[in-house]
């Protein structure tokens, strides 16, 4: 670029001055370009070393990092970890308990908050404001302000035993399913609602000149619209409630109920020292939001910034 | 999980997109119709006052009593004892205090700004942008338990890769750097960066989209620099987002719990309030009152970023 520029400048000497000047501002941008892109993919290679570390360690025998350290290339690879970690450490029935508490959880919350959604968006009346408020703060409590309460009222409600093998709230998944729910209802109400706003009322007029009723209206006409927001929302349900640590915690007692997210803290009593099986156990419970992410990415990341460019 | 359930706060599409009178009015409905709204408002409108609102203010009410968690009837108000206990002679609330002011300063003053650069410099026309998206917006997809675990795999004393790479390893000079309580909530702190600038990014990312192009270039023909139209004309057009990336990043730090919680429990230098309503609650002697006033100290100082968003969410709502 610098040759191309210095022969235009000696073939015309009048524009010199300017055509300099355009060179200057090239080259600096040029430099800014590839500082740019340094740094970027610096960055880049930072971000991704903790995960690549966690691969590479995973897939290693602990025979060799134990010879060689875990710092070094030698050795072979196999997939040893992960088939002891798959069997040592109980993932499938962990995996179980995530699907349990995570379907139930996501389909439970956007039946509700786009029923609310629907009310409070298409109808006035007079708290409509004040719920959506109400709710929407619900859901941006720290969850531990609430915990205890929580905790003490499912342990006081007495429930028979076909329901309950505890006798009452605790240690059962469908308790969970109830608390992550009435979590999550806030925030989708909150999107939905939003959503559903934009949608032309001229809509629900004519299906009610039609003498649709309240509820056609709703499941017939505004559901099928809200389509690409449910969608969002659900993958980015799917994600929160899989990746939802906090809950299970506090409302499960027995081990083998937990969901996965939670059971990692089990892992790291069991595989105590064993960082080959570790990371093995990490890299499995990571692959299931990893192939969402990758095939859904746009929908999960639509249902981050719903709101932000209407829909 | 409990990671931030902000979404974009839709100030632009909330002001009035239809206004209140074009809606419909009950009146208008029949009874049929009229039960029908009233069941669909009522079941959510249960489920967040028995799962969310009436536990709040029992959390309230709890930290002004005495209770072993056993009957309902052997509760017995105690004033303000709880209080006193926690301002005044419980060891770990000022620490838990201090490292929850830590972890807010650090995500605004490191991740959320970087969190920002890497959206500006990826709303630019580069190549592979979409790629680098994926991997900084990758660990936002990870719980934040998980996401102890991996950093543990970095940060072991006598495996973990970072004194690998300091040439520390094996030595007496080893950081055990979850394990040191005089750098353990920094390196759960960067820990906790790799998530939260992924998700800053994404949503400055969508915010940087929603400025008028029209606005860059009347600032650039008027002479500004690159450096310059950002900051004077670009950053407060979006305005809506900062105000979501503050509330973000205040609540996520007085939500932190799941990483320290991975890592030991919260103890040993990672208190964090959070940490400390949880320990009243699961362990041997449950009291119940000094958890909850524990609870409501937390949720006082969260009510400060809740009320701020929402009064600006929903009076733009309302003109």
């Amino acid at each position: 670029m610098t040759s191309t520029t210095s022969t235009a400048t000696a073939a015309r000497p009048k524009d010199g001055v300017r055509d300099s000047a355009v060179a200057r501002s090239r080259s600096k941008r040029g430099g800014n370009f590839w500082a740019t892109y340094l740094f970027l993919t610096v960055m880049a290679v930072i971000w991704l070393i903790p995960l690549l570390w966690a691969v590479y360690t995973s897939l290693r025998p602990k025979a060799d990092t134990d010879k060689y350290g875990y710092f070094s290339i030698a050795g072979h690879f196999d997939l040893g970890n992960y088939l002891q970690a798959w069997t040592q450490g109980g993932f499938l029935n962990y995996f179980g308990n995530s699907v349990l508490i995570t379907i139930p959880t996501v389909i439970l919350t956007l039946l509700f908050a786009s029923m609310m959604a629907f009310a409070v968006s298409r109808f006035s009346w007079r708290f409509n404001v004040t719920l959506l408020i109400m709710f929407t703060a619900g859901n941006l409590l720290p969850p531990q302000v609430l915990a205890t309460p929580l905790f003490e009222m499912f342990k006081l409600v007495q429930l028979p035993y076909w329901l309950s093998d505890s006798g009452t709230m605790l240690n059962q998944l469908f308790s969970v399913v109830a608390a992550n729910t009435a979590f999550q209802i806030g925030f989708c109400t909150f999107v939905l609602s939003n959503y559903m706003k934009a949608i032309p009322i001229e809509l629900s007029e004519a299906a009610r000149v039609d003498g649709a009723g309240v509820w056609t209206q709703y499941w017939g006409i505004i559901m099928p619209l809200t389509r690409p927001a449910l969608a969002a929302l659900g993958t980015l349900e799917v994600i929160f409630i899989y990746n939802d640590y906090f809950w299970p915690l506090i409302l499960i007692q027995s081990g083998n109920r937990l969901p996965i997210t939670t059971a990692i803290n089990n892992l790291q009593g069991e595989f105590l020292s064993n960082y080959n099986l570790l990371a093995a156990g990490a890299v499995i419970t990571v692959i299931p939001t990893l192939v969402i992410y990758l095939a859904l990415q746009r929908q999960f990341i639509a249902g981050l910034t719903l709101g932000a460019n209407k829909g | 999980m409990s990671a931030p359930l902000v979404a974009l706060g839709d100030t632009e599409a909330g002001s009035g997109v239809r206004p209140p009178a074009r809606r419909r009015r009950l009146r208008q409905l029949t009874t049929r119709d009229r039960v029908v709204l009233g069941v669909m408002i009522a079941i959510p409108t249960l489920i967040q006052a028995v799962f969310v609102w009436i536990p709040t203010l029992a959390s309230i009410g709890l930290s002004f009593a005495k209770w072993d968690g056993l009957a309902l009837s052997s509760i017995q108000g105690n004033g303000i004892t709880n209080y006193r206990f926690v301002f005044a002679e419980s060891p770990q609330f000022w620490p838990a205090v201090l490292h929850n002011v830590a972890w807010l300063a650090f995500l605004a003053v490191i991740g959320t700004p970087l969190g920002l650069l890497l959206a500006v410099l990826l709303d630019q026309k580069i190549r592979g942008t979409r790629i680098y998206q994926t991997i900084f917006f990758m660990p936002v997809m990870l719980s934040l338990a998980l996401i102890g675990i991996i950093w543990e795999l970095v940060y072991s004393q006598d495996n973990g890769l970072l004194n690998y790479l300091l040439g520390t390893s094996g030595t007496s000079r080893a950081v055990d750097w979850f394990g040191n309580s005089s750098v353990n909530l920094w390196a759960a702190l960067v820990a906790a960066t790799w998530r939260h600038a992924g998700y800053i990014m994404i949503l400055y990312l969508a915010g940087l989209k929603g400025v008028d192009p029209s606005l860059r270039e009347a600032a650039s023909l008027d002479g500004a620099g690159a450096r310059q139209t950002f900051f004077r004309v670009v950053f407060p057009a979006m305005a809506p987002t900062n105000v979501i990336i503050v509330v973000i990043t205040v609540i996520e730090s007085l939500r932190a719990f799941d990483i320290v919680y991975v890592i030991n429990h919260g103890t040993n230098g990672l208190e964090l309030l959070s940490v400390l309503v949880v320990q009243y609650l699961v362990g041997e002697t449950q009291v119940i009152g000094i958890g909850s006033a524990f609870a409501v100290v937390l949720l006082v100082i969260s009510l400060v970023p809740i009320v701020l968003y929402l009064s600006r969410t929903f009076s733009t709502k309302e003109r």
